[in-house]
């Protein structure tokens, strides 16, 4: 799957995107911030305060609980500043 | 009538009077418009620009999602929503709302309720740019916006 990562967060890992392929056990998308955070100094950084991060799966707000299934795209972010 | 509702994400200065004066061309069933313009301030002479940071797709998508909802949500006659990306001077416009519906009721509660889901919704994110060189960092999220969207869900 492909992953976007956007502003603090994508500071910390240094880049804007890649391509992911987590183990079948990531089912949720906390399981994947976990499977990520363990992937180098530069992930645990950004997910560090993993409740504050927010995630879309296809575009779409979800929550951390929520399943991966057939996603094609995720993407991790702080919480918006806009307007 | 259904609202007809407008959305952009543009790098690009926006007209904002031009903006809210093509909701109404044409028409005379019209009401009340009304605007909001967001603007990068300066805090206090200091802060130089602001760059702002969006997920491209998603954020139109969101800002038109949150858009019907107020178009459910009150009987409205056109909405305008336009949020800019890229580096944003002190003074220049960020962000512009426009409803418009026959009384003022509604376009009032519209454009607050657009704004406040739009700051708190929308993938936008702020870094601050300071005149003496030095980057502010990233804008932290305010509780007092998220405070201000969950009214909504309340009433």
């Amino acid at each position: 799957m492909k992953a976007l990562y956007f502003a603090s967060v994508r500071e910390h890992i240094g880049k804007a995107e890649e391509i992911l392929a987590p183990p079948e056990e990531a089912v949720t998308v906390a399981d994947l911030m976990h499977w990520l955070a363990a992937q180098g100094e530069n992930y645990a950084a950004a997910f560090a305060s993993a409740k504050t991060i927010h995630a879309a799966l296809d575009r779409t707000h979800v929550k951390q609980d929520a399943p991966l299934k057939g996603a094609q795209e995720i993407a991790f972010f702080p919480p918006m500043t806009g307007g | 009538m259904s609202a007809r509702i407008f959305v952009r994400v543009q790098k690009e200065p926006f007209d904002a009077p031009l903006e809210a004066a093509s909701l109404t061309k044409g028409r005379s069933d019209i009401g009340a418009v009304v605007t909001f313009t967001g603007l990068c301030r300066d805090e206090g002479g200091a802060l130089n620009a602001l760059e702002i940071e969006h997920y491209p797709v998603m954020a139109e998508a969101e800002i038109a999602r949150i858009a019907s909802q107020a178009a459910a949500r009150w009987p409205l006659e056109g909405i305008i929503a336009i949020h800019r990306f890229g580096l944003i001077r002190a003074g220049e416009p960020i962000v512009f709302v426009a409803a418009a519906s026959q009384h003022r009721a509604e376009a009032f509660a519209a454009a607050a309720f657009l704004m406040d889901y739009l700051k708190t919704g929308a993938p936008f994110w702020k870094k601050q740019h300071f005149k003496n060189g030095a980057s502010g960092g990233w804008v932290a999220a305010k509780g007092e916006d998220e405070a201000a969207a969950e009214r909504w869900r309340a009433s």
